[in-house]
């Protein structure tokens, strides 16, 4: 890549002067067992090219046949972004020349979706609902996946040589396509953002995919153009492919806009074009100039017959849908009384699967929400991971707030007993007895203890004696240091006020 | 019953081997040694199996020889279309670019062949891709037609019907997009059948156009291509075109056409499928099958499809369209070809398109062409919408017709066999071969041609019947008919007058 100097403008200027309009375009891959026209197996991490069939490899004579589950997926993400189910729709092919094509042409579906006019509800951090609307949910099939080898950039410009593995090739996909997403004005990258998280969110609850962005299970194409105003009309898009990542997405959008503006400021056009996104340095580059000779010859998949789902099959799938992620929130936040500032917390630190875990296990909402987003919240920060990759379950969670509960350890105790079960020490109660951690709430041991700091300190018995009841503390202080923390201080407190008499 | 086990029908040495007049090893040795004594001047095989062949022959003959029962056509041999794929065995769809191809799984088709232990002697000629009527557009030389050898034995199937013509195998393999069955069935007097499209799976046949492809049988008699589209047909879960319906029994149709009168059949003869364009010994046959037809109880009646004009122009259009697209995968890029470009840049493009350019031939770089051109945006609606259109016109044509009748006939091809090279420089006129055969592909209809007899020239002339959909029943039985009527008239099979092929020195020495 040569060094190129782009102007940039400042993001809060440029929304100033321009109305930022997006369009998402989300491809979910399918978490069927097999791919979406052949028995091929599908599983992360298989040798390359050991996943295939005569028709993933595109061989002479091989024929699709269309994977029922992954219609029935295709149709759960469809109902579940509100959308019409199509009464009979086709697949067709997409035709252009690439190694990752095994036939050199993709089965998809053109003009005939399986779901279209949809929309969905995103919440963006402060608790705003956003309306986006959904164009198209359409089923096809996934390419193989190219690696360049040699070469600086791992692109394919440059490299020595490139291997294709087809083991993706063939898996199934759901494209979802948005209508234009006006009026996010300055927060259209927060929107785009929240948005895919929310997809996300929904082909998880749906248990259609394993969603896992990493993997690329789920990939975002970011259309974004400007106007000068929310009244023009549409500007030229950019197509930036392959933002794979939620913070990218929100990135790639705030790059595009501040770029835009800068070529709009200087009196240029925007060229219509697809965009590379680089995660590295976070900017856009140029990649193919989409016109006229982008023609993919789509005509109607010969080899296969429209898909016609029947009625009663899409008001069955439609009952049996679960209930998704936003209900969820409003149905748990009412359960656990939390107010909405608290609820917002829970969910964006993503703890709400464990706190449901955890409160199913037997702990009160304020207690597991106590734990989870305090000493592990800080915990997960200082290590730098998810609350979910914190080496504590949420039974455990359960377990010692059940100690704390029960009066066998006090809070602070609580903590050094967290610290054991996150260093792997076990469960609660057996860091309890490991450590020596219970709260010494024998009253034999803890009056020899009371004794010797009454003795230690004859002066204080005096005053408190005198009827002043403030330097008490320092004899319960006393006692807690002697009994390193393990005594219950109320009823240390007691005794040594039944002692003092 | 011959002498020569050859000259025998299927159905003859079914029952031979069933009655172990003669084991399935004879009759497969018979025939390979059939080839290799007149193949030389016929060309009909582009590989011969014998290895293969003979291991299913002896493996037949054990289980038959310890009591077990045997599907019908067990270790009678067969002969398949080089379109369709075959496990361990050269495919080359006629082309270059699929030069020493071995598949690695076999067509549906192929694998009930082997199931039900039908030994197979090899892969047949064809046009490349079965783009062609005469098969010269093979990429590996010009099967003769064994009525004479300077002429064309029709195509794209022309090794199939030359190999059954010629008495190298007594059933083989064809595929129909056009006519490819039909047509060098008319041209070499054998009986060819193109089954309503979805009858016959075609899982594992190189497809130039789905929605017109159809597998069909080759043979000499019409009772034969019952047997064999009986064993290929049926529903395949892996052809999602593929019906589920079961046909009406077409061996008892041909049984009934051959054994029984036509009293209550409507023969309706296509208006827009006779008379120009047609040769006159064509015309001739055509018209004495008819009285045949009538004097065996048929009611003769016209009918007009007035939209078959547009048939030729439709299929030009839809056919190259999808064969663009089936096509792409031949890039060099996992199987076949794979050329380097002479100079510049080793890119994935450039190979793509030096194996296409070196690959492909030239009729098959038309169609591609065209096709290409027919999808792009812009003419999309002018020319493949516009032929999607006038193929609905036609199959309500034919949903017209087949209330006025319960089959349709024409004169099967408008020609007999032409001289190598007459048309080859001429792509429209011979496309025009295939002008009375298209209608049924664009339709989904079946077809079958039937041997009419020799025109002025001598060479042999079919008959064609169609049937509505799914009642490939109807077409055996008037199928059947007509052959029972003709070789009375006849005195014997018409291809008993076809002349003695020389033979190889060879097998004479031997």
């Amino acid at each position: 890549m040569t060094a190129t100097t782009v102007d940039l403008v400042d993001y809060a200027d440029a929304t100033r002067r321009y109305d930022p309009v997006i369009g998402i375009e989300v491809h979910v891959e399918l978490g069927t067992l097999t791919k979406m026209f052949c028995p091929a197996e599908v599983s992360f991490g298989a040798e390359p090219n050991s996943q295939v069939t005569p028709v993933s490899l595109g061989l002479p004579g091989a024929l699709p046949v269309v994977n029922g589950k992954a219609v029935e997926y295709a149709i759960r993400i469809g109902l579940a972004l509100n959308c019409q189910i199509a009464e009979t729709c086709r697949f067709a092919r997409k035709n252009y020349f690439y190694p990752d094509v095994p036939k050199n042409f993709q089965t998809s579906q053109y003009d005939e979706p399986i779901a279209y006019d949809g929309w969905i509800d995103v919440e963006l951090e402060d608790g705003t609902v956003f309306r986006v609307e959904i164009e198209r949910a359409h089923m096809e099939e996934d390419a193989g996946k190219n690696t360049h080898v040699g070469g600086a950039t791992g692109r394919i410009h440059g490299a020595e040589y490139s291997l294709v593995d087809y083991n993706r090739a063939g898996i199934p996909l759901v494209e979802i396509v948005t209508r234009p997403i006006t009026g996010a004005g300055d927060r259209a990258p927060e929107v785009a953002r929240a948005y895919v998280q929310t997809l996300r969110d929904i082909f998880r609850a749906l248990d259609v995919s394993e969603a896992r962005m990493e993997r690329g299970n789920v990939r975002a194409d970011v259309n974004l153009s400007l106007r000068a105003s929310a009244d023009a009309p549409l500007g030229t898009r950019t197509e930036t492919k392959n933002v794979n990542s939620f913070r990218s997405v929100e990135r790639a959008v705030r790059y595009e806009v501040s770029r835009q503006a800068a070529v709009l400021d200087a009196g240029g056009t925007v060229i219509q074009e697809t965009r590379h996104w680089h995660e590295d340095t976070g900017i856009t580059t140029a990649g193919r100039v989409k016109s006229d000779a982008e023609d993919y010859r789509y005509f109607p998949e010969p080899d296969l017959v429209p898909v016609a789902p029947p009625r009663e099959w899409v008001e069955e799938i439609r009952a049996a849908l679960p209930e998704l992620p936003v209900a969820r929130r409003r149905r748990l936040q009412g359960e656990w009384g939390y107010a909405d500032a608290e609820m917002r917390d829970v969910v964006n630190a993503g703890a709400i699967d464990l706190i449901e875990a955890t409160v199913a296990a037997g702990t009160s909402p304020a207690g597991a929400r106590k734990w989870w987003m305090g000493e592990l919240a800080r915990r997960a920060k200082q290590d730098d991971l998810e609350l979910g990759g914190l080496a504590v379950t949420p039974a455990q969670v359960a377990e010692l707030q059940g100690l704390v509960d029960a009066g066998r350890i006090n809070d602070k105790l609580a903590r050094q007993v967290l610290e054991g079960v996150l260093a792997g020490e076990g469960d609660p109660e057996q860091v309890v007895v490991a450590r020596g951690l219970e709260v010494v709430s024998d009253d034999g041991a803890l009056l020899a203890a009371i004794d010797e700091a009454l003795a230690a300190q004859p002066d204080i018995v005096e005053k408190v004696r005198g009827g002043n009841l403030g330097p008490v503390g320092a004899i319960i202080g006393a006692v807690m240091k002697a009994t390193r923390g393990q005594a219950d201080a109320a009823r240390v407190r007691e005794l040594v006020l039944e002692r003092i008499g | 019953m011959s002498d020569d086990l050859t000259r025998l029908s299927a159905a003859e040495i079914a029952e031979g081997l069933h009655a172990s007049d003669f084991s399935s090893v004879e009759v497969t040795q018979a025939h390979l040694d059939r080839i290799a004594a007149v193949d030389d001047s016929v060309h009909a095989y582009l590989h011969v199996s014998t290895d293969d062949a003979l291991a299913t022959a002896r493996d037949v003959d054990a289980r038959r020889a310890a009591g077990e029962e045997l599907p019908l056509l067990a270790g009678v041999p067969i002969a398949v279309k080089d379109v369709v794929v075959t496990r361990g065995m050269p495919t080359t769809a006629g082309s270059k670019i699929l030069e020493g191809w071995v598949p690695p799984y076999d067509a549906t088709l192929v694998e009930r062949i082997r199931e039900a232990g039908l030994p197979i002697l090899g892969k047949t000629n064809m046009d490349e891709f079965a783009m062609g009527s005469s098969t010269e557009h093979s990429a590996y030389g010009n099967t003769r037609n064994p009525w004479d050898l300077d002429r064309i034995p029709g195509g794209s199937g022309g090794g199939s019907a030359a190999a059954v013509a010629a008495f190298e195998a007594p059933l083989a393999i064809g595929t129909d997009t056009g006519g490819s069955i039909r047509q060098p069935g008319a041209v070499t007097g054998t009986v060819g059948v193109k089954p309503t499209y979805g009858g016959v799976s075609r899982y594992g046949l190189i497809a130039m156009a789905s929605s017109l492809d159809q597998a069909g049988p080759v043979t000499r008699t019409v009772l034969d291509s019952a047997l064999l589209h009986e064993l290929i047909g049926g529903h395949d879960p892996r052809d999602s075109t593929s019906f589920r319906d079961k046909l009406p029994s077409l061996v008892d149709a041909a049984v009934q056409g051959a054994t029984q009168d036509l009293a209550g059949v409507r023969v309706g003869v296509v208006t827009e499928l006779s008379g120009e364009g047609y040769q006159e010994g064509v015309r001739a046959r055509f018209a004495e099958s008819l009285d045949l037809l009538r004097a065996r109880g048929a009611e003769i009646v016209e009918v007009s499809c007035p939209h078959f004009d547009y048939a030729l122009g439709a299929y030009y259009l839809i056919m190259p369209s999808e064969a663009s697209s089936n096509l792409a995968k031949f890039d060099g890029m996992r199987f076949g070809l794979r050329v380097e470009p002479e100079d510049g840049p080793v890119t994935a493009e450039r190979v793509m398109a030096a194996t296409r350019g070196a690959g492909f031939g030239d009729e098959v770089k038309r169609r591609i062409i065209l096709g290409t051109y027919a999808l792009s945006a812009g003419y999309y609606d002018a020319y493949y919408g516009s032929a999607q259109k006038v193929r609905t016109l036609i199959q309500r044509d034919f949903a017209a017709a087949f209330e006025q009748a319960d089959v349709l006939v024409s004169p099967t091809a408008p020609t007999t066999a032409f001289r190598f090279g007459e048309k080859l420089d001429d792509p429209l006129a011979m496309y025009l071969n295939d002008v009375a055969t298209i209608p049924a592909n664009l339709a989904g209809v079946p077809g079958m041609s039937v041997p009419a007899g020799l025109s002025d020239d001598g060479l042999p002339v079919g008959f064609q019947v169609l049937a509505p959909a799914k009642a490939d029943d109807r077409m055996y039985r008037v199928g059947a008919a007509l052959e029972a009527a003709l070789l009375d008239s006849w005195g014997g099979p018409l291809l008993d007058r076809a002349p003695v092929l020389p033979v190889a020195t060879a097998e004479q020495e031997g």
